[in-house]
């Protein structure tokens, strides 16, 4: 028997662009990359140098406080380039691809093997970041003993493609992914799927719940809250339905294989619909004759909420299976056309203030306009509305915009990610870049737990 | 728009860094972003944002006091020709009304504006919205004839000691018009109490038995016996609760039509700018204390009339639906939990009545009742978000104990 969640405080903010169930073909990425900034809260140290020839799954560099987890190159070919930032801080390692891509060969690992040869095993292959933690949303750390680990299938982001049509081929390796799974927690391994969707009815040794709702009822985070909280001191493990196809996948044939589908979506897409790729590939490469070209595009790896701003020129996020194509907002906006006196029948708002309400199915074409300044927090009680945790957001950002470490423990940081803040940073009437302020929050609490 | 685009464009680099005028961005960059929504785009987080924002939010709350103000204009002439027994048609009830209301309006805003844009250019802050609604409430609670140099003074001190020591918008603790109102109260009282104030009657011949008095004052004596301005006692009481419903007696400018406040709080209601829990609970809390009072009354203390007026009378006398509405609502002062609202404008509603029928020397309740409970909302939500706390901690501790 499954579970069932109904989530009522969300909100479903309606796009142009969604994604036809085709498939588009597209010429290969010349140039691949693997972006530390991906993975939250990482330090990297490198492990090669240009020039190096490398194959799909040799380590180019990893993390400072654990050693054994590696990030891999996603293709073979050459270490074209480290470009790097301020304080030469790692921003990108590039790989200018071979035609045919060779892989490492780790051995195929049997389905029998114990929990730490599929973690060592794991660790090895480059596959370990795509377990992720709570508290704090960071890249598990492979000596914990997990609570139970999560897999939320329902992706209910805008223009989120959906989990059934991304693994339509990939059912037996998201399979084979559960079952590796299942031997790191002794707990369970829950799989969250859309209330309806009948996809995931054969996948054994989960225990599956139904989820209904405006988003961020899809979150992983809520996932967790509803069925079984994160106390402090406990550790849980989330892993995407890709991403567990990608490990089942990978540890069954022995090499590194992170193709997945993209969803190429967004008003300023010609033909919102699927591409295959790897992760890292450029991003122009999967976009390409596919871009609207009369107003300048934002480009955005992920969705419109907590996807990362990029252009032609960058490269696929390491757990992105969406792009997003959107108009930039770069224009003045008189206030009595088209600005905050102007009736704004093309202005997508939660509150009752803009006409949205009067038009439910419609569907926008909404910019990156900031639509407002930044202000203090004045409005109470909007945040509430498209937050569907038992925590009290407004309090728990107010802790962490003044370092208050005991409060942000207080009052649930453990449970949260700042994707679950996505919504609320949406609503603000203050504009206030909320999944930054989470962001520090969760740095800070790492920071001071480090030791532990 | 473009010819007053190219001008702001013309004009901007004398306030920009290294410009002339530099010290005065902070002007220049209310008028510009007042005139245009400006081009910024989304750094770091969610790409797209709620179109919604400070200023129509502000807008709209304005818009909602229109009704109490038109009202309060025509109001002011109505009750001025009353009061001398004058026959006047509609126009000169409107002009007379406009004569008075129109300098309190300029110089509230006048003063608080400038006050707000003097910090911030001390302070090179970008200037809020927020004043844009205090400036608009000043006037609406003040008596009609308050000399204009006592409304510019208590606009000055609460905008500055209320407001921006404490940060600025969204940084207060007490409500900035309702401080502009008890400042005048404790300091000018008999300019803004007792039984001259509320009607405009320069000083002319009033009719037989005129007396000035607010239903509030009234009721101290009399009860629910009310009287019209002319001293006429009215029919019956619900003849006198419709025309404090209505709103045809003296009071603040914009507090008397509780009709014309109702359209209002729909509008806010609507739209969702104020809290919908402080609104009702507010009342409810008001209509509770009426309510044992006209319990218990009879019995404790007979001779007290004012314990026996009507508690639906009590909910449309005075400053009370204002306060609730406009005031109390504010979401920088009130209760910023939503279990926290509910206490909050409970609360507000008891006390206000409390006061008003307890203590005469304060008939305007209201405004005591809120300031009081912006006082003490943060230790209300303290308690809301401990509660919170406590249920996260049980959680943990029955997890241990399992």
């Amino acid at each position: 028997m499954s579970k069932a969640i109904k989530i009522r405080r969300g909100i479903d903010i309606k796009l142009v662009g969604e994604a036809e169930q085709k498939i588009r073909n597209t010429e290969p990425s010349n140039v691949y990359a693997v972006r530390p900034d991906d993975f939250f809260g990482l330090t990297p140290k490198l492990k090669v140098k240009e020039g190096e020839e490398v194959k799909a799954g040799t380590p180019l560099f990893y993390d400072k406080t654990n050693e054994k987890v590696v990030f891999v190159s996603p293709v073979s070919g050459e270490v074209a380039e480290v470009r790097r930032g301020d304080k030469r801080k790692i921003l990108e390692v590039r790989i200018l691809a071979d035609k045919e891509v060779k892989h490492v060969d780790f051995g195929a690992l049997a389905a029998s093997s114990s929990r730490q040869e599929i973690i060592d095993r794991m660790l090895e292959m480059g596959l370990w970041p795509y377990v992720k933690q709570r508290p704090y949303g960071i890249i598990a750390r492979p000596a914990d003993k997990p609570k139970s680990i999560f897999i939320s299938a329902y992706d209910s982001a805008p223009l989120a493609p959906s989990a059934a049509f991304l693994l339509k081929d990939e059912k037996k390796a998201f399979q084979a992914g559960i079952s590796f799974l299942r031997k790191l927690t002794d707990g369970k391994v829950y799989l969250g799927v859309k209330a309806g969707d009948t996809f995931f009815n054969d996948i054994e040794g989960v225990e599956k719940i139904d989820i209904s709702g405006p988003h961020p009822a899809g979150n992983v985070g809520v996932l967790i809250h509803h069925t079984d909280p994160i106390n402090k001191g406990e550790v849980v493990w989330t892993v995407g339905p890709v991403s567990t196809a990608i490990i089942g996948r990978s540890l069954t044939a022995g090499k590194y294989q992170s193709e997945r589908l993209v969803a190429i979506t967004g008003s300023e897409t010609r033909e919102p619909s699927f591409v295959k790729s790897v992760s890292g590939a450029q991003i122009g490469s999967l976009t390409f004759g596919n871009v609207k070209e009369n107003v300048n595009v934002r480009y955005i790896s992920g969705n419109v909420l907590t996807g990362s701003k990029t252009d032609p020129e960058g490269f696929l996020g390491f757990y992105h299976n969406q792009i997003t194509l959107i108009p930039e907002g770069d224009k003045k906006q008189f206030f009595l056309t088209e600005g905050w006196l102007a009736p704004g029948f093309s202005k997508f708002s939660l509150s009752k203030a803009y006409p949205t309400w009067l038009m439910p199915g419609k569907k926008y074409r909404l910019d990156t306009n900031l639509n407002g300044e930044h202000r203090a927090f004045v409005v109470t009680g909007e945040l509430e509305k498209v937050f569907p945790f038992d925590i009290y957001p407004m309090q728990l950002i107010k802790a962490i915009m003044v370092n208050d470490i005991d409060a942000m423990e207080k009052l649930g940081i453990y449970e949260v990610d700042s994707e679950d803040f996505a919504l609320c940073e949406f609503v603000c009437t203050s504009k206030i870049d909320i999944q930054d302020v989470v962001s520090k929050g969760l740095q800070d609490m790492v920071k001071e737990f480090a030791s532990h | 728009m473009k010819v007053v685009e190219n001008l702001l464009d013309k004009i901007r680099p004398n306030f920009e860094k290294g410009g002339k005028l530099e010290k005065y961005w902070p002007v220049f960059d209310s008028l510009e972003t007042f005139a245009f929504v400006p081009d910024h785009t989304t750094s770091k987080g969610a790409h797209v944002r709620d179109a919604i924002d400070m200023k129509r939010t502000m807008f709209l709350v304005i818009v909602a006091m229109v009704p109490a103000l038109l009202f309060g204009i025509y109001n002011t002439g109505y009750q001025h020709f009353a009061a001398l027994g004058m026959e006047a048609d509609f126009l000169d009830m409107i002009l007379f009304g406009l004569g008075k209301v129109l300098p309190l309006i300029v110089v509230s805003y006048g003063v608080g504006l400038g006050v707000e844009f003097i910090f911030c250019i001390i302070k090179s802050h970008a200037i809020n919205e927020g004043f844009l609604v205090s400036g608009m409430l000043i006037p609406l609670i003040m008596p009609v004839d308050m000399p204009l140099w006592m409304v510019a003074i208590a606009t000055a001190f609460s905008v500055v000691l209320v407001k921006e020591v404490f940060g600025g918008t969204g940084m207060n603790i007490l409500n900035v018009a309702l401080t502009a109102r008890a400042f005048l109260f404790f300091a000018y009282p008999t300019e803004m109490s007792g039984n001259k104030v509320w009607i405009s009657t320069e000083g002319a011949t009033t009719v037989d038995g005129y007396t000035g008095e607010t239903l509030l004052s009234q009721a101290i004596e009399k009860g629910a016996a009310f009287s019209d301005v002319a001293g006429q006692q009215y029919g019956s009481i619900a003849e006198s609760f419709m025309a404090s419903f209505i709103g045809f007696i003296p009071g603040s400018i914009g507090e008397t039509s509780t009709l014309a406040i109702l359209i209002g709080a729909a509008i806010l209601l609507w739209t969702g700018i104020a809290s919908w829990r402080i609104i009702l609970f507010g009342i409810l809390g008001g209509a509770a204390m009426g309510l044992i009072f006209n319990l218990v009354g009879p019995s404790i203390s007979p001779d007290n009339l004012y314990l026996q007026v009507p508690w639906w009378h009590q909910l449309v006398m005075g400053g009370f639906m204002f306060g609730v509405v406009f005031m109390a609502t504010d979401p920088v002062t009130a209760s910023q939990t939503q279990t926290g609202k509910i206490y909050y404008g409970f609360l507000i509603g008891m006390l206000a009545i409390l006061i008003r029928v307890v203590n005469p020397a304060y008939p305007e309740g209201i405004m005591m009742a809120i300031l009081f409970m912006n006082v003490m909302a943060p230790t209300i939500d303290h308690y809301v978000v401990q509660s919170n706390v406590n249920r996260r901690l049980k959680r943990l501790k029955t997890v241990k104990t399992a």
